[in-house]
């Protein structure tokens, strides 16, 4: 039950994005792990102006 | 052995239901029908689609391979490209595609009877509507997520690109007009719904701020905040309605409301996206989901009865909310809740670069598509619960029955769906609302639906909290197509004006934005200006137009489609996306040769501004009519133009497209398939 509890919990926060930073944080230093990381606001932010540059919303 | 045979039981027993319930309504004549059929009919329907026309074309068409590599793993990059669980992405994918229009088409289209719209919300989805949402996400993820318009220049030429394009683009500007006309015809003379709306606004600015520098990122918890505070906003806009003096403030009529939206746009376009629109979007999101689930217990729980008749005399072509017949006009006006040409941008967008498995394509695209034609069914049940006196009333505008409410349930009364002056002002005072009469668009009269759904089941006594509700809900997330859409619109518009001007195709130089934001916003809202000053409502002028434009876009994504499926050697089974191309193309036509040809000015866009033209020259118009009678007139001339360029254009891709086919069957040199090579998937298989 409290596995499964977690487990919508952490669904939840990927659907939502809220789990974000702590994504790119752990891509960015498996991946490049010579760049320093930006930081949650910065990434925040230059995620907000990606996310809404092409199509995201229908009639 | 006997697994085999269980699931086969099951599967049969799901086919038995949905055909007796399906059954049930469509022989139904005579006495009331419960809702509750209509839930068992689409489930059973999207099930035995699910299970069978997605599997099949997942296996036989498409040939889905889940050992090959996807975007998302080969070219990762933590940013665009990122594999993603499935259920992730289906919930952002519903996200995406699910918008306003399968609220409003439906209700529109109940004029009908409740069962043409029911049927082709069912059979357009499960054949048409899910087959091109999956089919286009599966073109785009073989070739790395490349968009619409792109795999139009790449597979059928730069014709074929250039009308893809700019079809998307004309259909952004009507479609944010319609929506806007919707929002404006909520608010009209609502001190109530105008103070909620409007309330909106700051709170989404204030979740904005809060999201960038009070908690950075943490958008769960500042969505919440955002929610409660949008709920406290609908019980707010109710005291501001008690209080005479402020009630004022916000007690306007169309046209002020009108240029209100569109200086509104202009803001949300050019402001920064963490400002107005991201947040909006986390909260539109919320509210969106929520009432859709709230909206379907709440059906299963009251289990109400449909009070629409199976069929209207309205099928004539003489509907008062709309004119047009029930050929092809039920089809263009349900638009999204069974084929939506929006979501193939959808599905060549966002989603084929976050899949982690070519498996899932059935589940996001084919599932998604279906869920969101489940959303069309439960808005065409929400206005046929209503009495139909009251959503004829509610919707049909004062130049079709007349302005004065007497006159106007006469009329209503006399087509034989009866309703009186004193049902409708009653209901009127328990939504909360100074009057019912001619409140066009769908909002509104979707709004009386979900509340007498939602009191019934939840509770009697709040009314009109639930009407405000649900206007906010429909505000909400219209305003955030809106904005979203103008900006989209931006960037097209600087892309194509790039070609000619470099400079102008910069996104971040800002004359630019400013510039083709005001051109956007101006392209929209003369359209919005046009249809606030219509005396006819403006729907029935905008809404088809939108309609006509949307299956235009679906049948462009099918010819893409179909000739990819013909040049990858898949001619065998053509037929999936040639079919439904084929019926897209006669609706299209036909509605479109109708719009143009026809004598009846209700339908006819020539028609209509002779007939306006001749009542002006022999001076029968009142003065304040006579004065916008020439901007009606050049209106419907424009009209008819654009509705000509939509069908050239759908010609020319279709064009395109033959002639690719005919110079492949000729054995002659074609653009080659664009698809990416295979390559071997290294991801670690979940099995399910």
């Amino acid at each position: 039950m409290k596995s499964w509890l977690l487990q919508c919990w952490t669904l939840l926060r990927q659907l939502s994005g809220d789990d974000a930073y702590e994504r790119y944080l752990r891509h960015q230093l498996s991946q490049h792990p010579d760049e320093p990381p930006l930081d949650r606001k910065s990434f925040f932010k230059r995620e907000q102006e990606r996310k809404w540059h092409g199509i995201k919303r229908c009639c | 052995m006997t697994r085999n045979w269980r699931q086969n039981l099951i599967w049969l027993a799901v086919a038995v239901t949905g055909a007796s319930a399906a059954g049930g309504i469509a022989l139904n004549r005579g006495e009331s029908i419960n809702a509750i059929w209509f839930i068992v009919a689409a489930v059973c329907t999207y099930l035995i689609g699910y299970r069978f026309y997605s599997a099949w074309i997942a296996a036989k068409v498409l040939m889905l391979d889940d050992t090959r590599a996807t975007p998302a793993e080969r070219l990762a990059d933590g940013r665009d490209y990122v594999p993603t669980n499935r259920w992730v992405v289906f919930g952002h994918h519903f996200a995406a595609i699910a918008g306003p229009g399968p609220l409003i088409g439906p209700t529109l289209a109940a004029q009908f009877g409740y069962l043409p719209g029911t049927l082709w919300i069912l059979a357009g989805s499960v054949l048409a509507g899910c087959v091109q949402d999956m089919i286009v996400l599966f073109c785009s993820m073989r070739r790395d997520g490349r968009s619409l318009g792109q795999m139009a220049r790449d597979e059928l030429g730069p014709v074929g690109g250039f009308a893809a394009l700019l079809a998307t683009f004309l259909i952004m500007i009507i479609l944010i007009a319609v929506l806007g006309l919707v929002v404006v015809n909520a608010m009209k003379h609502s001190p109530w719904a105008t103070s909620t709306v409007a309330a909106t606004i700051p709170i989404a600015v204030f979740i904005g701020i809060y999201m960038r520098y009070l908690r950075p990122g943490r958008v769960l918890e500042g969505s919440l905040l955002g929610v409660g505070l949008l709920l406290l906003s609908v019980g707010a806009g109710g005291w501001v309605d008690q209080q005479a003096g402020l009630r004022e403030w916000f007690n306007h009529p169309g046209l002020p409301l009108a240029f209100a939206v569109i200086g509104y746009g202009l803001l949300a376009a050019i402001l920064p996206v963490w400002l107005l629109l991201a947040p909006r979007d986390y909260l539109s999101t919320y509210m969106k989901l929520g009432t859709v689930v709230l909206l379907a217990v709440a059906i299963v729980i009251l289990q109400p009865d449909v009070k629409m008749p199976a069929l209207t005399q309205f099928i004539d072509g003489t509907g008062p909310i709309f004119a047009g017949s029930l050929f092809p006009f039920v089809f263009i006006t349900i638009a999204c809740g069974a084929i939506s040409g929006f979501h193939s941008l959808i599905s060549s967008g966002t989603t084929p670069k976050l899949l982690e498995n070519e498996r899932d394509i059935r589940m996001v695209g084919y599932g998604g598509m279906a869920l969101e034609s489940f959303v069309a069914i439960m808005a065409l049940l929400a206005a046929c619960v209503l009495d139909p006196g009251v959503y004829f009333a509610i919707n049909s505008p004062a130049g079709v029955v007349g302005a004065d409410p007497a006159t106007a349930v006469a009329t209503i009364t006399s087509w034989g769906y009866p309703v009186t002056v004193e049902q409708m002002n009653s209901l009127a005072a328990t939504m909360g609302e100074a009057t019912l009469f001619a409140r066009t668009g769908g909002a509104p009269s979707l709004a009386v639906g979900m509340a007498s759904i939602f009191a019934s089941a939840f509770g009697d006594h709040l009314l009109a909290m639930w009407y405000h509700f649900a206007i906010m809900f429909e505000a909400v997330f219209i305003l955030t197509t809106l904005d979203a859409g103008t900006r989209v619109g931006r960037f097209m518009l600087q892309d194509m004006l790039g070609n000619f001007i470099p400079k102008l195709g910069q996104t971040s130089w800002y004359p630019s934005v400013v510039l083709s934001s005001c051109l956007v916003v101006a392209g929209w809202g003369y359209f919005l200006y046009i249809g606030v000053i219509d005396p006819n409502g403006g729907v029935n002028i905008l809404w088809p137009l939108f309609g006509i434009s949307n299956q235009l876009l679906a049948a462009i994504a099918l010819t893409v489609a179909t000739s990819i499926l013909i040049k990858t050697g898949r001619v065998k089974y053509v037929w999936v996306t040639a079919l439904p191309l084929l019926w897209l193309l006669i609706l299209t036509s036909t509605a479109v040769f109708q719009k143009i040809t026809s004598d009846d000015p209700r339908i006819g866009f020539f028609a209509a501004a002779n007939d306006l033209q001749h009542k002006l020259d022999a001076g029968l118009l009142t003065a304040d009519k006579a004065a916008v009678a020439p901007q009606l007139i050049f209106n419907q001339q424009l009209d008819a133009c654009l509705a000509l360029l939509f069908v050239v254009l759908l010609y020319l891709v279709v064009g395109d497209m033959l002639r690719m086919a005919w110079r492949r069957q000729r054995g002659l040199a074609v653009l080659p398939s664009s698809e990416t090579p295979y390559q071997p998937s290294q991801l670690p298989k979940v099995m399910g």
